[in-house]
């Protein structure tokens, strides 16, 4: 089925189930334990032996010799594959540095060995075992000293990412009122809870992994590639994942180590990468550079814009574009937007949540509080004031899908007790706490991608749903349950959901928020090849009738669809060219409120909303919790996550739960989420738009600009820590 | 060079071995060859304890932790590693009544102790009033950090019934309240990356209501 042309009222907007709160139905499971992750799958193949992954101990350069003799003899020991005695593996387009083989080092804690024994213990043990010997090479670790080499990037559709419109130089330097400031944010973890985690089994030449995945059919041609395969060989089975954000779109070490440890240890191998290595080994979220001019008449409105971005990659491609959100958001005729890229050598830099506009809003969103003060403007106003109507700004071609940021900032404003917050900063003093309030506007795109699925209904009246669609914690298995349910008139309880495994059709799977609204429109494209299908068996017209309630009714004729006995039908959803006139956004108004004590300048936060405009929203509960997960990422990007980069040795110091922290229950308050009921009809017939990203996109402008209203200190170097400011707080007096 | 190698790895199971001893007194530790053609030595210890109140009984390699124990013996897997390292949380289980990061205690260490996991606490279709709290509460996304969490969650609001005292508990003389700012303080050592801390307040707010 192809969406090519705007959604008209249809089914969904007389929805029953779609578009209610409703509690997760694999919810039960996960509460008692019985949901199976990767490395939990004792019953999918016998006799599994356990792997240790080794890492490498430089940061560049050559292995000259791996002693593993002892490692080979000591006991229970299975299998060794090593990086002396191997190939190096193959690549995909999904991975930027090598995962394995061969005696180059491009980046720390690389895999170079995998260890199988009878038990985790032995391996671990006999890993420590080895003896390797390196040539190390220099590397640059630092991204203010690769910056000046820096090129243009490019973004995901190729695209350059610079842009221009108007004269940015000449109305700069003619604005009334100017903003030029240089943020930076640090490198970042994804520091999902589940670690990188894969069973693999051979069969022959057949390959299976269960493992934890965001993106199956990525997965299954990238291992192919990777040990040079026939795609048609792999299977991946990712039922549960515990926690992705980008950091498991693609294959990893994981997976490799434990298919070769398998075909050398000739049965089935399981890895659990260990916590420390994860860090080095993986991807993170590049540091940026970021550079905001802003300049604006005395009343406020913004002539010039120009924000450049620069962060650097292992290969020097594939930037962090934190300049993504920037054409889109507010108004200006004369624009630069420009993202450069250089060569590092540090790990791997790929997508963590809302790539590029993630620190993207940390530097314009703090830049536009500046200009509200610069410009004696209420900052809500401020925005207001330059919103962006009808067309996208940076791209007067583009057309705006549905938009109501004006809205979300009004209402937030009013529900949050903004008019409470004392425009001069450092003023409002409750007894030993300073306390400040913080707006930011959010801007996530909201893309579709083409996804499939397969319904079969039994002669009984069940509906089971099957896609590789992901659950990434993200609720898809309930909202795809509501889809069918809704589609076929049954109720929610007899539809089952079985995702995550490249046996089923193919869908768009998680990722850039594009995951809910794309698989449940494909499951919606199955259900209605399967109401024809049933249509056709029973004589009526499967498009022209209504089901509801187990029954299929039209023109006063009614069908139980249990008579058309059991039927499987599969449907995608693919998308016509009109959607690319348009430029599909999510938007929000996000709200922060902070303590900071003005002796020790710890800051608390007190409070934070998030008004988010995203179309129809699928299940309210499940996505406000998409909502508040990304404020408290946020909340930690601000405050205090930073992976500290060894500029001697080239790596990340802090690679562990207790070095690099992320928020916990003391640092986040009750937090609120706000939807408005809009609908997106150029997104796809659901109308529905994603939101697991847009809640990263603002929060963390909106803390570090409640620090400032509390203190009257800006700090635009990331993360806010005391270190930064203690000294410039206000007299204690 | 060889040889080096495997003092290391027997003298590290012997003293393993000795730890484990002094825990479980009335274990006798076996010294089992190791057919890998060498002379290395390991050591495993028999376990008695309960779990979930059934008696269980393992011969387990004393460097076990109770949580390796926990999934990869018993094939309990509700139980969570998320660090290994006493870091997340994820792998809290209640032993005596008290919660424990299970990767931070060798499983030898715990002759005779009663274990609960979630696995105890209730089942899918049997769920215990904290685990119905989190569903109805959204209290998760990915579920990983959550078995951990809920395990705290019980034996949080246990710790505040019996008077425990925290670190941000203000009155010690009153009876002890089960606040927003008291769970959370007592909540800091499981992490959730998804953030699902305001729903976890709130699920753990319903019970300690209730
Ligand atoms: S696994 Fe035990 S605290 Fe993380
Ligand atoms: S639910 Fe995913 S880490 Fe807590």
């Amino acid at each position: 089925m192809e969406f090519n042309a705007p959604a008209t009222e249809n089914l969904f907007d007389r929805a029953k189930l779609v578009g209610k709160s409703t509690p997760r139905i694999d919810g039960p499971l996960k509460v008692s334990g019985a949901a199976p992750y990767a490395a939990e799958r004792h019953d999918v193949v016998a006799g599994q032996a356990y792997g240790w992954i080794v890492g490498a101990a430089i940061a560049k350069g050559r292995i000259r010799s791996m002693e593993l003799g002892d490692a080979r003899r000591a006991p229970g020991v299975v299998a060794i594959v090593a990086a002396t005695e191997h190939e190096p593996v193959g690549t995909s387009p999904y991975n930027h540095a090598p995962l394995f083989g061969g005696r180059d080092i491009a980046h720390y804690h690389q895999a170079i060995a995998v260890v199988v024994a009878e038990t985790f213990e032995q391996a671990r043990a006999a890993a420590s075992l080895i003896r390797t010997q390196y040539d190390a090479a220099d590397g640059v670790h630092d991204l203010a000293r690769v910056k000046s080499a820096a090129k243009i990037g490019t973004g995901f559709s190729g695209e350059s990412m610079k842009d221009t419109l108007g004269d940015f130089d000449g109305a700069f330097g003619g604005a009334a009122v100017k903003i030029d400031a240089t943020y930076t944010t640090p490198d970042e973890a994804h520091a999902m809870m589940e670690p990188f985690a894969t069973i693999a089994a051979w069969e022959g030449d057949k390959l299976t992994v269960w493992t934890s995945n965001q993106m199956i059919n990525w997965g299954k041609r990238a291992l192919a590639s990777i040990l040079g395969i026939e795609a048609d060989n792999v299977r991946v089975d990712s039922p549960y994942v515990g926690g992705g954000f980008g950091g498991k779109l693609f294959i990893r070490a994981d997976a490799v180590m434990a298919a070769l440890g398998a075909k050398a240890a000739k049965r089935p191998v399981k890895i659990a990468m260990q916590r420390p290595l994860m860090f080095n080994n993986s991807t993170h979220r590049p540091a940026t550079i970021q550079r905001v001019r802003l300049g604006a008449g005395s009343d406020g409105r913004i002539t010039a814009i120009a924000h450049e971005c620069w962060s650097a990659n292992i290969t020097g491609e594939d930037g962090e574009h934190g300049t993504l959100q920037t054409p889109k958001l507010y108004t200006g005729a004369n624009r630069l937007t420009a993202s450069y890229v250089s060569q590092i050598d540090l790990p791997e830099g790929n997508a963590m949540r809302a790539p590029g506009e993630a620190p993207g809003h940390m530097a314009l969103e703090v830049a536009m509080d500046e200009l509200a003060e610069q410009a004696g403007i209420d900052p809500v106003e401020l925005r207001i004031l330059n919103d962006a109507h009808g067309v996208v700004p940076g791209d007067p071609e583009t057309k705006i899908s549905d938009r109501h940021l004006a809205r979300c900032l009004k209402e937030g404003a009013e529900r949050f007790g903004w008019s409470e917050r004392k425009a001069q900063p450092g003023q409002a003093r409750n007894g030993r706490w300073l306390t400040g309030m913080g707006v930011a506007a959010g801007y996530r795109a909201g893309p579709t991608a083409k996804s499939a699925a397969r319904v079969s209904l039994s002669a009984d009246g069940k509906l089971k749903v099957e896609t590789d669609m992901t659950d990434i914690g993200t609720g898809s298995y309930t909202i795809i349950a509501q889809t069918a349910a809704e589609t076929m008139g049954l109720p929610l309880d007899s539809v089952t959901v079985e995702l995550g495994d490249s046996n089923f059709p193919v869908s768009s799977g998680s990722g850039g928020q594009w995951g809910a609204a794309s698989s449940t429109a494909g499951v919606y494209a199955a259900c209605v090849n399967l109401r024809r299908m049933i249509g056709e068996k029973l004589g009526f017209d499967g498009d022209a009738a209504d089901f509801q309630g187990g029954l299929a009714t039209l023109d006063g004729q009614g069908w139980q669809i249990t008579e058309a006995g059991a039927l499987s039908a599969d449907g995608e959803m693919t998308y016509g060219d009109f959607k690319s006139d348009y430029d599909v956004g999510t938007y929000a108004a996000h709200f922060a409120e902070v303590r900071v004590d003005a002796f020790t300048g710890e800051v608390h936060i007190t409070r934070m909303l998030a008004v988010c405009d995203a179309g129809r929203i699928l299940n309210p509960l499940s996505a406000r919790s998409q909502v508040i997960g990304g404020m408290v990422m946020a909340a930690g990007a601000t405050l205090m996550e930073d992976l500290h980069v060894d500029k001697r040795f080239g790596f990340f110091a802090n690679h562990d739960l207790a070095g690099y922290e992320v928020p916990v229950h003391a640092d986040i308050p009750h937090q609120e989420c706000i939807f408005l009921d809009t609908l997106d009809p150029i997104v796809s017939p659901m109308k529905a738009k994603g939101v697991g990203e847009l809640g990263i996109c603002g929060p963390n402008a909106a803390v570090a600009n409640a620090v400032y209203n509390a203190t009257g200190v800006r700090v635009r170097e990331y993360p806010i820590t005391v270190d930064k400011y203690l000294d410039r707080l206000p007299a204690l007096a | 060079m060889a040889q080096d190698g495997f003092l290391k790895v027997s003298r590290r199971g012997v003293l393993a071995g000795g730890v484990a001893s002094a825990a479980a007194s009335r274990a006798s530790i076996a010294f089992a060859q190791e057919n890998s053609g060498a002379s290395a030595v390991e050591a495993t210890v028999p376990l008695k304890f309960t779990v979930n109140g059934e008696d269980r009984q393992l011969d387990l390699d004393t460097r076990t932790t109770l949580l390796d124990a926990l999934r990869e013996h018993l094939q309990l897997t509700g139980t969570k590693k998320g660090c290994d390292h006493g870091q997340c949380g994820a792998c809290t289980v209640i032993v005596n009544g008290e919660r424990i990061n299970s990767c931070l205690s060798l499983a030898v260490q715990h002759e005779g102790d009663e274990v609960t996991t979630i696995e105890g606490l209730g089942s899918a279709d049997r769920l215990h009033p904290m685990q119905a709290a989190f569903v109805k509460h959204d209290g998760y996304q990915c579920g990983y950090c959550t078995p951990g969490q809920i395990c705290s969650a019980v034996a949080v609001l246990d710790e505040i019934r019996k008077g425990i005292p925290s670190h941000v508990t203000e009155d010690l003389d009153g009876a002890m309240q089960p606040s927003n700012v008291e769970m959370r303080e007592r909540m800091s050592g499981n992490i959730c990356r998804c953030g699902a801390y305001s729903n976890i307040a709130e699920a753990m707010a319903e019970v300690a209501g209730a």
